[in-house]
């Protein structure tokens, strides 16, 4: 695990200040040497000796699975740098503002030597604090871009009044509820925010609780989503996008109509021979809807926890450590998704306990 | 092991600077390209060293009669000869060299992302430009004509004409590419753990599957009947002993040991394959019996096999692994 390469994945829309994020993370005193790869045709300017151009080649696999998309120029990269190993520590991959991130993550489930030799650290997503919400009107990529994210960088923050950026943020908290989101002026992150986060990796999985809420250290039984809305069918509202009510941590809350999260909680433990069918069955069936879904589960008679992560059909699961004394035995999905169905999935889910 | 069948103690170590991803022999002496941008050349146990791509690294190379084909991260295409001469062959401003291949005549072929360049021995420059990254080159042994994997399939294109390429189509990701010594058949491997294969006279599809890992070295029988294959814990050698190639018959299975099958290299006259595998072992193995002689012992330090090569009389052996080690087995007079 130690000797795997870590990627960082950075996204974001264009003119969002990716680039300003990358010449930060390369020029600070850290010691640390990156390799980099960019896209060919994107922003020039970044001053590093190891920079390689991609293509953004995404090819579909021929696993009956329609929305396993890989990329396979990343594949190729990453074992062209494997001859060059003692050149560098980590690598960032920049993608540029139209990238749908799945591809890139899923390029780390799909092939072995990739696996074998580097794996993915983080997702972060940079996105324009004045710009952000127009964009999340006119362009998908951007509400995938925020929703698939780790870390968020809410950055030219200057550029906005307290009250926009509040706005801004309780926007991203609609679709994504369970990444960082780090407030910046000119992508000016402390590193230890966005560097070595270990988001994909099982062992340090260690809560899956909306951040805003481990943020704030509030009480957790909080977050219930007591809505019912399950698609764009059954609601007929012809507004925009957002339609937000409730408050959180002095938040407002919204609601997106394409992408929602859903979060469900089994108090006690679940049968692993109800679960893992149904979690497969769910991921062949659902999984082309969940961008990012994850979950802890306290499996009967098994004193370690079981974590996975998916994203999108993809599965990857695992027992990590024990469960402590004082920590209640208690299981838990959440999901990042297009039209998910809350009721469904908690039926399901209810349905595994033990 | 039987100690008969054991002739590891003909193996003879070299020292190289840096891990070699490609070797060969050029007449009696055995070339590695290496990791660090170093072309090596090693005859009768004096080994010395060409700077092909300063400070760069090589990424793909490939062998001609008295020279090695290095394509790397600087953008250049380079031909060293063993008198330590070097020659520029082209330059793409800085972008990766994805493949290489020797051809006819002195012909070289390279691909960087979409861009397919051939240049012939008067030095005049071809290209063409594929739907998506040409992965992997292989010159067609017939004519002047080059075969390009890529994604959804292969183009077979006339560097001399300008018609645009034929397509062979099948969809995903092609990465290497081979062509069958009498031009009957184009075989790729792809992304999904499989072979694909198409009869170039009609086009008819073949897929090869079942491995449990990416195929990434492919080697044809002198007389083109047998494909041998990597990426199992096996050799897998597949029958073109028919017009119908492969289709409905299963393939050899030589080999079969608990470390996965990395490289092949067919012996240039009998029927004997040489397998070298991920826990740095290589076996001879007869194609008909299935008999086995040890050519090096498994060395987890040494890392996996990383490239092999027959002289041209079949009576050395040149092998480079992953960790750095590298070396020569010569086979005893008989």
């Amino acid at each position: 695990m130690s000797d795997k390469i870590p990627v960082t994945v950075l996204t974001g829309y264009l003119g969002a200040g990716k680039t300003t994020l990358l010449n930060r993370i390369l020029s600070e005193p850290h010691g640390k040497r990156y390799a980099v790869i960019v896209n060919e045709f994107g922003e020039i300017g970044i001053d590093n000796d190891l920079v390689v151009g991609a293509d953004e080649e995404v090819f579909e696999m021929n696993n009956g699975c329609i929305c396993c998309t890989v990329r396979g120029d990343l594949i190729r990269i990453i074992e062209g740098l494997l001859r060059r190993r003692g050149k560098f520590d980590a690598i960032i991959v920049e993608t540029t503002g139209l990238a749908d991130p799945a591809p890139v993550a899923q390029t780390f489930f799909v092939d072995e030597e990739v696996q074998e030799n580097a794996r993915l650290d983080a997702v972060v997503t940079v996105a324009d604090a004045k710009w952000l919400l127009a964009r999340l009107k006119d362009a998908p990529e951007a509400k995938n871009q925020i929703a698939f994210a780790d870390v968020i960088l809410l950055n030219k923050t200057d550029l906005v009044t307290p009250e926009e950026l509040d706005e801004v943020e309780a926007r991203i908290r609609g679709l994504n509820p369970y990444a960082r989101v780090i407030r910046t002026v000119r992508s000016q992150a402390p590193l230890s925010e966005i560097l070595d986060r270990g988001a994909f990796d099982l062992e340090r999985v260690l809560s899956i609780e909306p951040a805003f809420l481990e943020a704030d250290d509030h009480d957790h039984d909080h977050h219930h989503h007591d809505h019912d809305h399950h698609g764009h069918d059954e609601h007929g509202h012809d507004h925009g996008h957002d339609h937000g009510h409730h408050h959180h941590g002095g938040l407002k809350h919204y609601h997106d109509e394409d992408v929602q999260s859903v979060a469900l909680t089994v108090p006690g433990d679940v049968d692993p021979d109800k679960f893992m069918p149904w979690v497969q069955t769910l991921a062949q069936e659902e999984g082309q809807n969940f961008l990012r879904w994850k979950g802890i589960l306290a499996f009967k008679g098994e004193p370690r926890r079981f974590v996975f992560q998916g994203v999108h059909m993809i599965l990857d699961g695992d027992l990590t450590r024990e469960w402590k004394p004082d920590e209640t035995r208690t299981s838990k999905l959440v999901f990042i998704g297009k039209e998910l169905n809350e009721d469904a999935l908690r039926k399901g889910f209810e349905a595994c306990a033990a | 092991m039987q100690t008969g069948n054991d002739i590891s103690a003909a193996l003879r170590p070299l020292d190289l600077a840096a891990p070699a991803l490609f070797t060969a022999f050029l007449k009696d002496t055995a070339a590695f390209a290496l990791e660090d941008g170093n072309v090596a050349f090693s005859t009768s146990g004096d080994t010395r060293s060409v700077a092909a791509h300063p400070d760069a690294g090589i990424l793909v190379a490939a062998a001609e009669k008295d020279a090695v084909l290095t394509g790397g991260d600087d953008g250049r295409v380079v031909r060293t000869r063993t008198d330590g001469t070097t020659e520029l062959l082209g330059e793409t401003g800085g972008s990766w060299i994805d493949a290489l291949s020797s051809g006819p005549d002195g012909a070289v072929a390279w691909s960087s992302g979409k861009k397919v360049s051939v240049r012939d021995r008067s030095g005049a420059l071809f290209t063409t430009e594929v739907p998506s990254s040409g992965r992997g080159l292989a010159f067609v042994p017939k004519g002047f004509q080059l075969a390009i994997s890529h994604y959804n399939g292969v183009s077979l294109w006339f560097p001399r004409t300008a018609t645009p390429p034929r397509q062979l189509s099948w969809k995903g990701s092609h990465i290497d590419i081979t062509v069958a010594p009498d031009a009957r058949f184009v075989v790729t491997t792809m992304q999904e753990n499989a072979l694909h294969g198409w009869r170039v006279a009609d086009g008819a599809n073949m897929r090869m599957s079942g491995y449990p890992s990416k195929t990434r070295s492919l080697a044809w029988s002198p007389d083109g009947k047998w494909l041998a294959t990597s990426g199992a814990d096996a050799a897998i050698v597949w029958p073109f002993v028919t017009k119908d190639g492969p289709m409905g018959k299963p393939p050899l299975e030589l080999g079969v040991r608990r470390s996965r099958v990395e490289r092949v290299a067919f012996h240039p006259k009998a029927p004997v394959v040489a397998v070298g595998y991920a826990d740095g072992c290589i076996l001879l193995i007869e194609t008909g019996s299935g008999q086995e002689l040890l050519a090096r012992r498994e060395n987890a330090d040494s890392g996996a096999i990383a490239a092999l090569a027959w002289d041209g009389a079949g009576m050395k052996l040149a092998f480079a692994t992953r960790g750095g080690a590298a070396g020569v087995v010569e086979l005893p007079k008989v």
